[in-house]
């Protein structure tokens, strides 16, 4: 069975006037179906770039990115926005929800891209919701919520579509450590139904939750831990 | 994503911010309403002449005498300068195409029947006139010949006239008085409604033409008595109008013993060129009118592009996270063509009620003839939708060739 995630070699380089930032150099590994990866470093490590990389955001100068086993470097870019759509969950450090929407609306958004209406857009975005235990809020509007209920509509946002691979950038970077704990329950309950989430951030604590963390250096991974007590499903 | 769908999010991203939107729509809103107003005033007014060229009667010239105060001709005036009914019979006797040619005498009279009076035109004429006019009678019979002849005391009246001296009801065989001359109502003209002029055609009696001049008339002007105020002539042909207006007018050059080097002491009107003059002058106003409104239809377009701009400007983050969860960069673009389409259509069907309402308005007010046709308010706001789309395509370029990252990562 292959990988959910295989890279190979992948490099991204930016380059802002004469100064060139290698920011994800030769980075090779694997993600298995049901992990709970934490990607971690310091700022400028090049992990959110990576992500990117991952969330079919960004392209990479070269090397290999195969996804459920298919090759998706090199996709067009509705072909990639397909995939964000169907196999791809992001989560970002500010919750990024639409503020004129209420926070079934902001769930049903994949969805609404994905061409799916009417009675199960709603059913699927409620069901998405009572996962991250905010169904009685389903109708209010995200200024009436609060910053870990936010994080948690945008989770519920992330997983509506069932898709293959969360990502999180920093989910809990702009929540209290009380809060960012429950969020992190969340992801670990996410894992135990079988969600495969890929969380990248610079606290330790943050990495530690998870089953696997991998350390990026100046783009390149300088370590890879995995505790097989974690990785249970 | 459907339709109605897309429609939905751009109503809510718009209603977001309702004042901005409504002041974006104002250009729009101003100029479809003057569009759709001046339409509507001009295809009046439009419908209206083409109505009294109906009721006019086709192919009619009219002679008119000439102006008699002005400088020498004074001097002439009730001798050979006047039209008579000796040159309406020249008329039809000499010239080909001409149909008829009418004689009329008319002035203004006092009229009086059981108990009421009514100030209104009285008119000697022949059968000729109502020939000429295309005018058909509601009821009764046209003057005979010896009527004609002798100058019996006999009136053919307008319906304006059945209406205020008897209140509508059945008038044949009833008496009017003309001045002191008491006439019989022997027919009841056909509604013409408003003429040329603007005043009502139907208020209007006809009595033979001697009658006129012995009875009625002729004592009033003394001794120009044989002035006619005009003939009407019925031309065959169309076409024809231009040969006989120039025979006509040598004709009564000679019968008036003009010399070559003299002015006119009459004029021949073509009453289809006046109204095609003025028909033309209200629409070199309508013209302008539009141009001006259209110039603002620009505005709004512009204004339309501008607040899109700042739009896809502001809200950058909700492109970045859009494009973020699978949206498609032809739905970017789809999302913010269809919310200034939205704008401008909005605008425009606001722009259409307003300027249907201002043209009832005018009609009600001003009494001027106005048609609010449906298609052009429809026209309108299916332009006003058509601003909208063009002033949003470049916005909608923009919003969608942002970078998802950068997007994303913009404060």
């Amino acid at each position: 069975m292959s990988s959910l995630v295989r890279t190979i070699g992948l490099y991204k380089r930016y380059t802002s006037g004469e100064a060139s930032i290698c920011a994800v150099s030769d980075v090779s590994f694997s993600v298995e179906q049901g992990e709970f990866v934490a990607i971690r470093g310091r700022s400028g490590s090049g992990k959110s770039t990576l992500m990117h990389l991952l969330g079919l955001l960004e392209r990479p100068d070269s090397g290999h990115y195969a996804l459920l086993g298919r090759e998706v470097a090199d996709l067009s870019e509705d072909a990639r926005a397909l995939i964000r759509n169907h196999e791809i969950g992001f989560v970002f450090q500010w919750p990024a929800l639409l503020p004129r929407a209420s926070a079934l609306e902001n769930v049903e958004l994949p969805l609404i891209y994905a061409g799916i209406g009417g009675a199960k857009r709603r059913r699927k975005a409620k069901e998405a919701l009572e996962r991250v235990g905010l169904c009685e809020r389903m109708y209010h509007w995200p200024n009436q919520l609060s910053g870990g209920q936010q994080q948690r509509v945008a989770i519920a946002r992330a997983i509506v579509n069932t898709p293959a691979l969360v990502l999180a950038d920093e989910p809990t970077g702009s929540l209290d450590s009380i809060t960012g704990n429950e969020i992190l329950s969340l992801f670990e309950k996410l894992q135990q139904i079988g969600r495969t989430i890929v969380v990248v951030t610079h606290a330790p604590d943050v990495a530690e939750r998870a089953g696997r963390q991998i350390t990026l250096h100046d783009g390149r991974i300088v370590g890879d831990h995995f505790e097989p007590d974690k990785f249970a499903p | 994503m459907s339709l109605l769908e897309s429609l939905t999010i751009a109503v809510r991203s718009l209603c977001v911010n309702k004042l901005r939107s409504a002041l974006t729509a104002l250009g729009i809103i101003v100029g479809v309403a003057a569009v759709v107003c001046m339409i509507s005033v001009g295809a009046g007014a439009q419908a209206d002449v083409a109505e009294k060229i109906r009721t006019l009667g086709a192919n009619l010239l009219v002679v008119m005498p000439g102006a008699q105060s002005s400088g020498g001709a004074r001097l002439e005036a009730g001798t050979q300068a006047t039209l008579t009914e000796e040159d309406a019979s020249a008329i039809r006797r000499e010239l080909n195409d001409v149909l008829v040619a009418a004689p009329l005498l008319a002035h203004s009279a006092h009229i009086v029947a059981r108990g009421k009076n009514w100030a209104t035109n009285v008119a000697g004429v022949t059968t000729d006139y109502l020939i000429a006019r295309e005018w058909r009678l509601s009821s009764g019979r046209p003057f005979t010949e010896s009527e004609l002849e002798i100058g019996n005391k006999v009136a053919i009246v307008g319906s304006v006239i059945v209406k205020e001296l008897f209140d509508g009801a059945p008038s044949l065989g009833e008496t009017i008085r003309i001045g002191n001359v008491p006439f019989t109502i022997i027919a009841v003209l056909e509604n013409k409604g408003e003429g040329v002029a603007g005043r009502s055609q139907d208020d209007v009696v006809f009595i033979p033409l001697s009658a006129g001049k012995s009875r009625v008339l002729g004592a009033v002007r003394g001794h120009t008595r044989e002035a006619l105020d005009f003939i009407a002539v019925k031309v065959s042909d169309p076409v024809a109008i231009p040969e006989v207006k120039g025979q006509l007018e040598a004709l009564l050059r000679q019968r008036h013993r003009l010399r070559s080097d003299a002015a006119s002491d009459f004029r021949i009107e073509n009453p289809m060129d006046v109204l095609a003059t003025r028909q033309r002058a209200t629409q070199t106003l309508h013209y302008l009118l539009i141009a001006v409104a259209s110039v603002s239809l620009i505005v709004g377009g512009i204004s339309i592009m501008n607040i899109m701009l700042v739009s896809v400007t502001e809200r950058t983050r909700e492109i970045g996270l859009r494009m973020a969860v699978g949206a498609r960069r032809r739905d970017i673009r789809r999302q913010f063509l269809i919310e200034a389409m939205t704008l401008g259509a909005a605008g425009g069907v606001i722009g259409a009620l307003i300027g249907a309402a201002a043209a009832a308005i005018i009609a009600w007010e001003a009494a001027w003839p106005v048609l609010i046709s449906p298609w052009a308010l429809l026209l309108a706001c299916g332009f006003a939708g058509g601003v909208g789309v063009f002033s949003g395509l470049y916005p909608a370029y923009r919003a969608s060739q942002l970078d998802p990252i950068v997007a994303l990562r913009f404060e």
